[in-house]
């Protein structure tokens, strides 16, 4: 029992990173029906922002965390914008698959470049630690572990999650996202910008990546290399198809089912770990593909 | 007309024979060192693969990612079979090379297996499936080749007898691409690019889409195992880095610059991308910087690649023949 609990633990906090990933690939697809796979090397730039920002920060601020994930969430939302522009933009009325070729593109021209030796370099690096890792034992017979890294990831994800909530729901800006996803030629004959709706959707899911790249450094304390995002990345998306594309509760949903499982997969067989995302995918791609929370949509010709 | 059919057959035929004439001359009297012919062997490689990629990307108009798996699938199979289960090697031709053939075809049906299970649940639906799916099977089967002590984990297997030469590649090569070529101007093969057009309507006119898109995948899977073997028997050498993400990624570049949507494009691109690297050996550390950008651009400026829809003559069917059809 107590190993089962610590493992639903452990599951929630790796579900709370995989969470914030998921969430920038699911509007993206919402809005411009686009995988954007260069997202999980956004996720990977924000953790090598916390990297290189975090002493500066420390220096000027005296504490790291908070200034730094607000400057790397700012940084990826800027590139994210910038990838837009640069790369999807041009390719808007071609055929989709040339745009998700262009991401792809951009995928692996971000995690190339970024190893090259001058930019971040290949090699492992040891993640700044912001906060002292402290664990408490929670009082009881079941031996529960939990560290104050675990309720920050938490904190911190659900935190950006409430504020997503509010900004897709309640501001203007928001309700123009979601008529936009619904039925864009529509959206623009009601006078929405698609233009300006589609370069702020690539601004917060970047940005929402960039905080879970903070988070992902801070939890596991090592950046292994600039190609640390694609399995991450891919399991975010397998959780945000599990949840339903284009759906923000289904990706947050989706997210924790896919943390949840991978934990307790782990604790089998460490190798196992990577299957369960694949077994997942299929799983859901045959039983039911909307996914859990989307509606199927019958085609209409 | 027959005799015009055969007649442009049979230059075909000439011409491949003085192209592999050529290679041998210049090979035997010493000015392509053997680099230089592993170089060429590799180009034939890299244009099954590409082609057969095409089957899917260019002619389907699925998004399949993850080639490179499948390639895996076929190397080790083969590899296994011909080196640690049954111990051929050159030095016997004779017993060497039908093993070494049906290793191939075994290494090809394994991979098409693999990819029916992977093409299946996918296909079975519209929009991007296949490419998470694949990309995902690829990284997979990377991570399982590396897990199991059986095929020699991350160390790779070696000691693979060296049954790969010009001549194999020639007759693999010209044969895959042919029936490949045979299939796209088939009557599936027409309704395959219905399905690319526009599936609702190749669905009204009858044609079951799924079918055909599982089906085209597995015979794709299939060449690219066959295609696994051949590479695995060139090395000599195969690990699981080897077949990573960035080699399925290699093939797709090769494929959407040269031109996805014709066969013609599918072997300039390897070509171009598997010489050229050669020539520009001080960019070898910003390849796989260039590359991407390489792909982005083509993208951006050139969607449908160098070849566009253009097909060279030996490729297409011949025009007197084509217009008995249509009437």
């Amino acid at each position: 029992m107590g190993q089962f609990l610590q493992q639903l633990i452990n599951g929630i906090q790796i579900g709370s990173i995989y969470a914030l990933i998921a969430l920038g690939y699911t509007m993206v697809y919402g809005i411009v029906r686009l995988i954007n796979f260069a997202h999980a090397d956004i996720f990977m730039f924000g953790a090598y922002m916390g990297f290189f920002l975090a002493p500066v920060m420390a220096k000027i601020f005296g504490g790291a965390f908070i200034p730094t994930i607000i400057a790397a969430m700012l940084i990826t939302g800027l590139l994210g914008f910038i990838m837009e522009k640069l790369a999807y933009r041009p390719l808007r009325y071609k055929s989709r698959l040339s745009a998700l070729i262009t991401a792809l593109g951009v995928s692996i021209f971000l995690e190339n470049f970024c190893a090259m030796p001058f930019v971040f370099g290949p090699t492992y690096r040891a993640f700044p630690s912001m906060i002292v890792a402290r664990n408490i034992t929670i009082p009881g017979n079941l031996g529960l572990v939990i560290s104050n890294v675990l309720l920050l990831d938490v904190g911190v994800s659900v935190s950006l999650m409430v504020l997503l909530f509010w900004f897709v729901n309640k501001t203007l800006m928001g309700k123009q996202m979601r008529a936009v996803s619904f039925d864009k030629p529509t959206a623009s004959l009601m006078g929405i910008n698609i233009d300006v709706v589609i370069s702020t959707a690539f601004i917060v899911g970047p940005a929402l990546a960039g905080a879970g790249g903070i988070l992902y450094g801070t939890t596991y304390g090592m950046l292994a290399s600039p190609f640390l995002g694609i399995w991450p990345g891919m399991k975010a998306f397998i959780a945000a198809v599990l949840g339903g594309i284009g759906n923000i509760p289904g990706a947050v949903l989706g997210a924790y089912v896919m943390g949840i499982s991978e934990a307790f997969a782990t604790s089998v067989n460490s190798n196992l770990g990577y299957g369960i995302a694949f077994v997942i995918l299929i799983a859901i791609l045959l039983i039911r593909p909307s996914g859990l929370l989307g509606k199927f949509v019958p085609e209409k010709v | 007309m027959t005799f015009l059919r055969t007649h442009r057959t049979i230059t075909t035929i000439i011409a491949f024979v003085l192209l592999y004439a050529v290679f041998k001359v210049l090979y035997l009297t010493g000015i392509l060192n053997t680099y230089y012919i592993q170089l060429i062997i590799l180009v034939g490689i890299n244009i099954v693969m590409t082609v057969s990629l095409g089957m899917v990307n260019g002619f389907t108009g699925q998004f399949s990612i993850g080639h490179a798996g499948f390639m895996a699938v076929g190397a080790y199979t083969s590899a296994m079979i011909t080196t640690t289960w049954l111990h051929v090697s050159t030095a016997n031709p004779w017993v060497g090379y039908p093993v070494f053939v049906l290793s191939l075809l075994a290494g090809g049906l394994l991979a098409a297996g693999v990819g029916y299970l992977v093409g299946a649940p996918s296909l079975r639906l519209k929009g991007d499936y296949l490419a998470i799916v694949t990309l995902s099977a690829n990284e997979l089967i990377h991570a399982i080749l590396n897990a199991t002590e059986a095929v020699g984990g991350p160390r790779g297997l070696g000691g693979i007898p060296k049954f790969t030469n010009l001549e194999v590649v020639f007759v693999f090569a010209i044969v895959s691409v042919a029936l490949m070529r045979n299939y796209l101007f088939s009557s599936p093969g027409r309704s395959m690019k219905a399905v690319r057009d526009s599936e609702i309507a190749a669905e009204s006119t009858g044609i079951n889409t799924t079918k055909q898109k599982v089906f085209v995948f597995v015979f794709s899977a299939f060449f690219a195992g066959v295609s696994g073997g051949v590479f695995a028997h060139l090395l000599q050498f195969i690990d699981p880095s080897s077949f990573t993400f960035v080699k399925s990624l290699e093939y797709l570049i090769y494929l959407y610059v040269g031109g996805a949507m014709s066969i013609s494009g599918a072997i300039v691109g390897p070509v171009i991308f598997t010489l050229l690297p050669e020539l520009m050996r001080s960019l070898q550390s910003w390849r796989m910087v260039i590359y991407p950008l390489i792909l982005i651009l083509t993208m951006i400026f050139r969607t449908e690649g160098i070849m566009g829809l253009k097909e060279f003559s030996f490729i297409l069917i011949p025009q007197r023949q084509r217009k008995e059809v249509s009437a």
